[in-house]
Parts: C-alpha cells; structure tokens; sequence
C-alpha cells in the first residue's frame, strides 16, 4: 500500500483496457478501503466489549426483553466475533491486505534492488534536498571523496557514466522496504493463525446438523452421540469441573445456549484441589494436583496445575481456570416456620443435588447449590481493605414449591456479630438478578437459632398464645388498676390480633392500624395516646410471655427481667419477627455439619495454530520496527568535470517518510562532503607549494 | 587560519558509536552492571529464570538509554542513590512516619505526593514561560518535570521495597494496580515528553504535555483521596507472573507516547488558529509539530504492538487462549487499529496538518477508554483496577 518514487503515468492508460477481475482487485487493494475497513471492524469490535459475551441465554433474555433478544441473537450480538458479518469484515481486511501485499511486494523488492543509477542531472536539479559544488580538484579525486562520504553515510552505491560525467546512485536502509512486506504479510498470517483456532468448523457442523448442541444438565453417559467430538487434532477449548477424588476423559464446549462434549485422549484425576490464602484472607494461589494418563504414555504424569502454570501434554494445554464444591455433603436441621407439625427435623443433603421435602403438608423440591468454607467479609468498623474477617461456612440453596416457583437463600453456620449482637444470617432472593436480604436471626446464650425459633413457633401455637395474651392482659391491666374489670378476655383478644399482625407485617404498620382503628371508633383525642400505649403494652407483655415460656424450652440458662442480655435478645427477636414475612420461607435450614468436597475448574485448550500467530507476531514486531526505525534513503553525487579544468558536484537526496529526520541527515551528508572537498582542495595546494 | 586536512577531518568523528562514548559513559554503564549482578546474586531466592532475564534486559535497555540520550545518566544516578538512600533507611514500615527522609521526602507516599506537586507546577511554569516568552522560565519548568518524574519513579521503586516489608509473599511489582499505574503512567509520559523536548530543542510543548499529566494527576488524587487506593494489596493469583514485568511497562511506553502525540496535536490545533503569533512565541512550527506527532505515533504503535503481543502471549499461559476478544483485548484492537489508520493515512495518502491532529486527539481517548474505561465501564478478565 505504498506509492512508491517510480512515476506512474503509465497506469491510467492501460486502465482502459483493465478488465472486471482487474477492477475489482484495484478496488480491494486501494487505500481507501483499506483505512475504511480499519475504522468499521474497529467499531463494529465495540459491540461484542458493550454486550457481554457467551453468557447463557437465559440472562439475555432477561436484560433484553423477548423481542430484542430475539433480534440480538440473529445478529449474532451474543458471540459477535464469530458471528457471519464480523468474519465477512475480517475477511475483507486480510483480502485487502493480501492484494496491496501482491501488489506492492515486487514493487518493494524492486525497489530495495535498484540503485537508480540512471538519473539524469536534469531530474537531480527537481529534488528539493540538493547542494553543488565547484571546486578546483579533478573528477576522480571528486569521485573519491564522493565514495568516501556516502559510504561512512552508510550508503551503498553503484557507478554509472553518463557521458563525460559519472553518477554515484547510493541507497542505505532498503530494510526499511521488508518492513512493509513484513507487517502486511503478518496481518495475513495471524488472520490464519487466528482462523485455524476459531470455533467455524465447529459452528459450521452444528449448522449443517451434523451435531446437536445439547441443553439439559445430566451425566456425560446419557449424552447422545450426535452431541460428542471425537478425538481431534483440531482446535477447541472448553472447560470440565472435576471434584476432588474423581476423573474426566471429556470437555464440554460452549456453544450458544448449550454445550457438545469433546472427548480427550487422556484422562485426568484430580486428588486435591487447594485455596492457599494470604494473611489478610484474600486468595493467594488455587492449585490442583492432577494425575494424567494415557494409553501411550508408561507412567502417568504427575502435576500440580496453578493460575498461571499450566500443564501442557501433547499439544493439549490444561489450565486452572475455576473451581467450585464438588458435592460436599451437608448435615441440616430442618426448622419448619409453617403448618401444624413445629419440631426441628435432621436431614442430609449434597451440593448439586435436589431432593424432595415435605414441610407442612407441602412437597418441596430442596435444591443444594453451592458449600464456601470461608467468608470473607470486611469487619464493621472497617476503616481500610485490609480490615476483614472470616464469618465461617455457608451454604446456597433453593427451595422450589409446587406451583414450580423458587427462591434463593444463602445460611451462614455459626452467628455472625452485627452492632455487638450475634445474629444467624439468612439471605434470600427471588432471582438471581437480585441481592440477597438477609434475615437476621438473633442468636441465644449457647449461640444456637434454637430460642427465637421456638419462640418463633410458639406465636403460631394457638394455645400457647391465648395462654399467654391472657396473662399478660391480667398483668397489664393490673398495673392500670383494672384488675377485676372483667375486661381480660377482650384485651386478650385484641393483643392476639396485634401480634397476629405483627407477624404477618411489621411494627410501624401495627401502630397504623392501632390508631386507624380508634379513628374508627371515634375514641377521643385525649385517651387515644393511653389507649395506644396500652394495647401496645398488652401485646408486648403477650410476646414476652410466649417468650418466656419458649426460652425454657431452648435457652437453659435462667433469666430475669433484669437480665439485660434477654432484653436485648428479645429486642432483636422482635425486629426478626417483623422480618418473617419477607423472609417467606415454609422453613429455616440450619447447616449443623459438612464435609467439604471441592471441583476443580480445568479449561483444556488445544491451539494448533498457535505456532502460526506466533510467528505472525514476531513479523509484525520485525516489521513496525523495521518501518520506523529504519530509513530508506537515497544519495546521488553527479559529478561532472569542467570544461576548463576542475570538477562540478551536485548532490541530491531522496526518502519519502521522514522529511525532517532527512533534511537533517542529508545536511550532515552535504556538510561532510563540503569538509572533505575543501580539506582536500588544501591539501592539493600544499602539494603545489 | 591554516586548515590543514587533518584539523579538518577532526569534525567528522570517524569512530564507531562505540569509540565515541566518554570514560563516563563506561563507568557509569560498569556501575549499574555491578547493581544489577548484585541484585541478581543477592535476590536470586525471589527470582525465577525469566525475572533474571528481565533483569538484564532491563540494564541493557537502560544503558542503550543512556548511552543515545545522555541527560537520562546522570536522571539514573540521581534516583539510584536516592531509592538505595531510602531503602537503608527503611528497615521496616514504621520507620515510614518516624524517619525524617522517608516521611517529608522518600517513602513511596511522600515521593508520589512530591510527584503530583511538581507535574502541575510544571505545567504552570511551562505556560508561564511560553507567554512571557521567557527561556530561562521553560528551563525551570524542564528542570521541575525531571523532578517530578524523579519522584514518580523513586516512589514506585520505594513502593516496590515496601511491598515486601509488609509481608515477603505480598511483594511484588508495583506495577499491577491503577494506582500504581497511574503513577507509572505520569513519569513515564513526562520522560519521554523530556526525550522529545531534548531532540528537538524546545521547551514550547512542555505545557500541552503537561496537560495530560495533570490531569491523570487530578486522578491519582482522587483515587488516592476518595479511595485509599495507595494501600497495597496482595497480588490475585492471575498476576502472579514475570510476564507483568514486561506487559505493564511496555503499555505504558505506548500510552505516554500516545498521550504525547495527542498533545502536541492540541498545540497544533492552537498553532493553526494564529501561525504567526504563536511561532513568535516559540511554539515550533506545524512541520515540525507534525514531526513530533509522527515520531511519538510510531514509537507508541510500536511499543503498543509489542506491549499487546506480550500480553497474547501471557493470556495464552493464563487464561487458556492467546486471544479472548476479553474487553481489554478488544479495545486494545481497536486502539490498535486506529493508529493504523493514522499511520496509513501519512504515509501513503500523504496526510498532514489538521485532520492527522484531530484523529491524534480522538487516538487519545479511545486510548483512555482502553486504559481507563474498560475497568470502570465493563467487565471481564483484565477487572483488576475496579473503581
């Protein structure tokens, strides 16, 4: 794509005579397409950065609405660096690069050949870098001195007579025309290197049919043989979560809203996999030992396999990538929060799978996501990063009801101190798009869920309630000196609907509808403030009461009312109660014990034409260095002898890239030559003396 | 005056490169080989093969350095002896706020502060002298941008001892966070603007270059400020490699020269509105100007090049794949494929002037977003310099 010093005037004649082909390969090789095809793939790359590519497809649908995923997916916005049109623009750019490449590379290699040593004086005279020179010496002693300063120029030359007079066609830094083929052909080369990795077979045999992505989630045997790659020498990469103590011969690719699974000449068994951490909590190394074998190799290797240090057999590279629970076993207690039956029951469960389960005449489906033995949260009076605390084990999972709607909760093991409190954590979503709310369930004196729970359950027991409100509204009114009014069974009444209320909404809404209803009844503004306060009394006082009787069966310790930690405890336990019907969960799992089972994530990679990108780069490298760094110059000396005796210099200079870099060095040319020819002039009139 | 041929000839130094450099420039050279032989014998325990290459390619890269741009000597010996200055002062971390040196001057806190003092004075100054068309000003305003760049580096390297003061398995490069690249990015733009401003004999640019600066500088303290982001921070597990050593700062060669570019286009642009107002006052011409934008275009695509294939190069022992089209990668593409434009459009289209300006400066922001924005608008692999 250079134009070149040769004068062209020949070409617009014959352009008439150019034929389609001809015509056409003008137009891919012109720079005008060439820098547009520049722009357009360099914004049409933008695309793939703003949408978040191979995501499942699920999530699109989700972020796009049904229509527009629908569009982006035909566009192929969702993989857009395969997609048909990105690989046509490519395309196009290496087609065009290939012709200017076929084009121009006899140009140049012509170019750095040819010394131009038939210029004529004429056509000197035109450039603008030039300087003559008539001095008194002979032509020869001129051509010498000539010879001389081109070559310590680092010109090369050849030797020409034009008549009488000679030429000296120097040229130094031709390199500088490789570096034009070189990065040029680099691009080609990469492009191919690049193409030769892609996944195109592979889209083109899921096109032709030839192979059927598969969607569902189950075990590799009872995957279809239209959905398996045989061995291949090809390119793929893909990923495989092995738990620790298990092995895989097999990786799955992704492709669109699915996978296909390649088959492996070799299996791979991962004994352990390991987090290493820093001091301050953070991840300081993920590593697995693997053991690989193979029908051709004698032993089977033996590696560990961290970030940044793969193993690699046979063309096949397998890298850390990520890992996850590989099924750890998880013992739970089940505390049921609804229907008739309230006592705690034990069940096991482990991550990946799903099991049914009955709460309260409901069947569930119980779906254990994921186990993480460590949590690093940052401590709440966090003043820098490094400020962070390990809050133990937790567990994810999901509890499906019948009509197939599910919602997400995450449990912490063991309390976690908020504000001086020690509380178990429950969060909850209904989508993944959402963060989890967490439930904050206070924790007892032995730091168990077991007393707010049974307290819990308690407010549900309709027996224990009337019990309770009746005695807290003999105590209440007691205290305002109603004792024997006869109005128990009525405060009763009210304080149960009051927690009633309390349970299924929240505090501030109970206080709402207290005073709504005086409003109703048009008690007096004057009483309603003593009426409000006490009703909230006697619903207090009902709370404390069920309270007080649930504590005996959970918290064994004694307490008093001036114990201020079971004031505190019962506090917390209000705000929790008002939280229950978020949380709206038929239960509270408990997570009691674990045996932690990890996976390692492998990525295994085969990339035959790695070697060829490679050496694309390592062009391109050579190339731009060679573009920049080297400049093709040109020099020539005209030297014509007087007719009277002594000599006519012209030297003229010529380099296309770099007028500034060359005025200077062609002064410095011309300067030398001026010393020389005047130094030289001395000597000879030394030699007269 | 007799001229002989010989007194004649002496102005033409027929020696080699070689033969041409003074004893100092020997002695200098031997005494930053014994450094690095030193480093490399003493560190030997932290280093694995590739760190020992890095190493002396490094010293042969600094030496090529100063040997072909001589005021970059005597800068290397100024910010050895005082980084070894600070690092016998620093037994460990406290020693950051009971010691004199270390806590007005050296530690790499106190240093990166001198740092984001002396770039806007600089500039300051720069302008100041541009106006008043005064030489001796501008002068002021290149010898605050050495400063300046001194405490840059000097605070990276103080920063790189202090890594390992906190705990020998949390030292590492400072190069691997955007603070610290930040910090990397305003000393390395303002040395080569020095090497620049040194070839082509005028300060006049100084001011445009020192725009940029500031205003990463405006950055670094908010980041600084707003973020604590000068804490340092274990290494994640994908960066612990010796492919870090050389893919960061290579980057940055790339970005500064960019950034340098894209200024000398802004002065360029000012230039084209009062050409002769503005010569009289010292700006170079818009040849030249267009030289400098060429030079600083070519040196940045360079380096932008290399600096992207060492990071194909590494993902392909991390990340599985040479290339991910990951967000980086694709920016870095584009960024790539813009100053191909540029530099197809000079050189056979024959553009010059305005338009080369405008695309220069239009080069510079999606540099930024590359550099920038990818971290803080879009997420992938290279997430490490999150907001």
């Amino acid at each position: 794509m250079e134009t070149t010093t040769t004068p062209s005037q020949a070409r617009p004649k014959r352009r008439r005579q150019q034929g389609t082909a001809a015509i056409l390969l003008q137009f891919l090789g012109s720079m005008n397409l060439a820098i547009t095809l520049l722009v357009v793939v360099a914004i049409a790359s933008i695309i793939g950065t703003i949408i978040q590519q191979n995501q499942p497809y699920p999530d699109y649908l989700l972020k796009f609405g049904p229509f527009w995923f629908e569009v982006f997916a035909k566009l192929g916005l969702y993989d857009v660096y395969s997609a048909v049109w990105y690989l046509f623009m490519l395309t196009f750019l290496v087609v065009s690069t290939s012709v200017c490449l076929w084009r121009n590379t006899p140009v140049m290699i012509k170019d750095m050949q040819r010394y131009r040593e038939h210029q004529q004086e004429r056509s000197l005279r035109a450039f603008s870098n030039k300087r003559e020179w008539s001095t008194s010496l002979d032509a020869a002693e001129v051509e010498r001195i000539g010879a001389q300063a081109l070559q310590r120029h680092r010109f090369r030359f050849r030797r020409k007579s034009h008549g009488d007079a000679r030429l000296l066609a120097g040229m130094t830094g031709r390199t500088n025309r490789l570096g034009y083929v070189f990065t040029h052909l680099s691009i080609v080369v990469i492009c191919i290197g690049g193409l030769i990795d892609g996944n195109l077979l592979l889209k083109f045999r899921e096109w032709t049919g030839q192979l059927q992505i598969e969607t569902r989630n189950i075990p590799v045997s009872q995957i279809d043989e239209s959905s398996r790659l045989p061995v291949t020498r090809g390119a793929f990469r893909g990923n495989v979560n092995i738990p620790e103590g298990r092995s895989a011969g097999v990786v799955f690719l992704d492709l669109k809203d699915g996978y296909v699974v390649q088959d492996l000449p070799f299996r791979l068994h991962v004994e352990e996999f390991r987090v290493e951490h820093y001091d301050t909590g953070e991840p300081r190394s993920f590593e697995s030992d693997v053991i690989l074998t193979a029908p051709e190799l004698d032993a089977p290797i033996h590696q560990t396999i961290r970030v940044n240090h793969p193993l690699v057999y046979e063309g096949y590279a397998i890298y850390q990538a990520s890992f996850g629970d590989g099924g750890s076993q998880l013992g739970l207690r089940a505390w049921p929060l609804r229907g008739e039956d309230r006592d705690p029951w034990e069940l096991e469960g482990e991550v990946l799978q799903a099991q049914s389960v009955e709460i309260g005449g409901r069947e569930y489906r119980l779906e254990l996501e994921d186990f993480e033995l460590f949590n690093v949260r940052p401590t709440e009076e966090a003043q820098t990063r490094r400020d962070v605390r390990n809050v133990g084990p937790s567990f994810t999972f999901r509890l499906r009801a019948p009509t197939g709607e599910a919602r997400e909760y995450h449990n912490f093991m063991l309390p976690v101190e908020v504000r001086g409190r020690q509380f178990f954590l429950s969060g909850v979503r209904s989508s993944p798009q959402e963060d989890f709310r967490y439930l904050h369930l206070p924790a007892d004196s032995r730091g168990r869920p077991d007393t707010f729970l049974s307290f819990y359950n308690s407010l549900q027991d309709q027996d224990a309630l009337r019990t309770a409100s009746e005695r807290a509204a003999e105590a209440t009114l007691a205290e305002y000196g109603l004792g024997d009014s006869g109005l128990v069974p009525q405060v009763a009444l009210s304080a149960r609907d009051l927690v009633r209320r309390l349970l299924e909404e929240d505090l501030p809404s109970v206080l709402h509808y207290l005073e709504q209803s005086m409003m109703e009844r048009q008690v007096p503004e004057d009483r309603r403030e003593m009426l409000m306060t006490f009703s909230r009394l006697a619903m207090e006082r009902t709370l404390w009461e069920v309270y007080e009787a649930a504590r005996g069966d959970g918290d064994l310790r004694p307490v008093s009312d001036a114990d201020d930690d079971g004031q505190a405890f019962f506090r917390d336990s209000l705000a929790a109660l008002s939280a229950m019907d978020l949380y709206a969960a038929p239960v509270f799992l408990q997570l009691t014990d674990f045996d932690q089972v990890q996976a390692t994530g492998l990525m295994i990679a085969r990339a035959p034409g790695q070697p060829i990108v490679y050496l694309g780069s390592g062009l391109l490298t050579l190339g731009i260095l060679l573009m920049f760094y080297v400049s093709h110059r040109r020099a020539w000396c005209w030297i014509k002898p007087r007719p009277g005796g002594g000599t006519e210099l012209l030297l003229a200079g010529a380099n296309q890239r770099d007028p500034l870099g060359f005025q200077r060095s062609f002064g410095a040319l011309a300067d030398e030559l001026d010393a020389r020819i005047k130094a030289a002039e001395v000597a000879a009139g030394h030699r007269r003396d | 005056m007799s001229t002989t041929p010989e007194n004649v000839m002496e102005q033409f130094d027929e020696r080699g490169f070689l033969r041409r450099l003074s004893w100092f420039d020997w002695a200098w050279a031997a005494a930053f080989l014994v450094g690095t032989i030193y480093a490399s014998v003493h560190f030997s325990q932290w280093m694995d093969r590739y760190e020992q290459g890095i190493l002396y390619l490094s010293y042969i890269s600094l030496v090529w350095v100063g040997w072909v741009w001589k005021p970059a000597r005597a800068f290397s010996v100024v910010v050895t002896a005082l980084t070894l200055f600070a690092l016998f002062q620093y037994p460990n971390l406290e020693a950051a706020e009971s010691n004199f040196f270390l806590n007005y001057l050296l530690a790499s806190q106190s240093a990166i502060m001198w740092m984001c003092a002396l770039f806007p004075a600089a500039t300051v100054v720069y302008f100041a002298g541009l106006l008043a068309r005064s030489e001796f000003t501008e002068k002021v305003g290149s010898a605050l941008t050495w400063a300046a760049s001194g405490a840059g580096l000097i605070g990276l390297l103080v920063r790189w001892w202090e890594s390992y003061l906190i705990s020998p398995d949390v030292g590492r490069i400072p190069v691997t966070n955007l603070y610290e690249v930040f910090v990397l990015f305003a000393f390395t733009t303002g040395l080569i603007y020095l090497y620049y401003e040194h070839r082509y004999r005028t300060r006049a640019l100084g001011g445009f270059v020192g725009l940029i600066i500031t205003a990463s500088i405006g950055f670094l303290l908010w980041y600084h400020f707003d973020r604590q982001a000068y804490e340092i921070d274990p290494l994640i597990p994908a960066l612990q490699s010796w492919w870090m050593k050389i893919h960061v700062p290579t980057n940055f060669v790339a970005y500064g020269a960019f950034a340098i570019a894209a200024m000398v286009g802004l002065a360029y642009l000012v230039q084209a509105r009062n050409p002769e107002g503005w010569t009289r006052r010292g700006l170079p011409s818009a040849e030249t100007m267009d030289d400098i934008m060429y030079r600083t275009i070519a040196l940045g695509f360079a380096f932008f090049t290399i600096a992207t294939i060492l990071g194909a190069l590494w993902a392909a022992e991390a990340w599985g794949g040479y290339w991910s089209w990951d967000p980086k990668e694709t920016w870095s593409l584009i960024t790539w494929l813009i100053y191909a434009g540029w530099l197809h459009l000079r050189f056979t289209k024959g553009w010059r002037g305005a338009p080369m300006a405008w695309w220069a400066i239009v080069g510079l922001l999606v540099t930024t977003f590359t550099f920038l924005g990818v971290n803080i608008f879009l997420s992938g692999l290279h997430s490490y310099g999150e907001l």
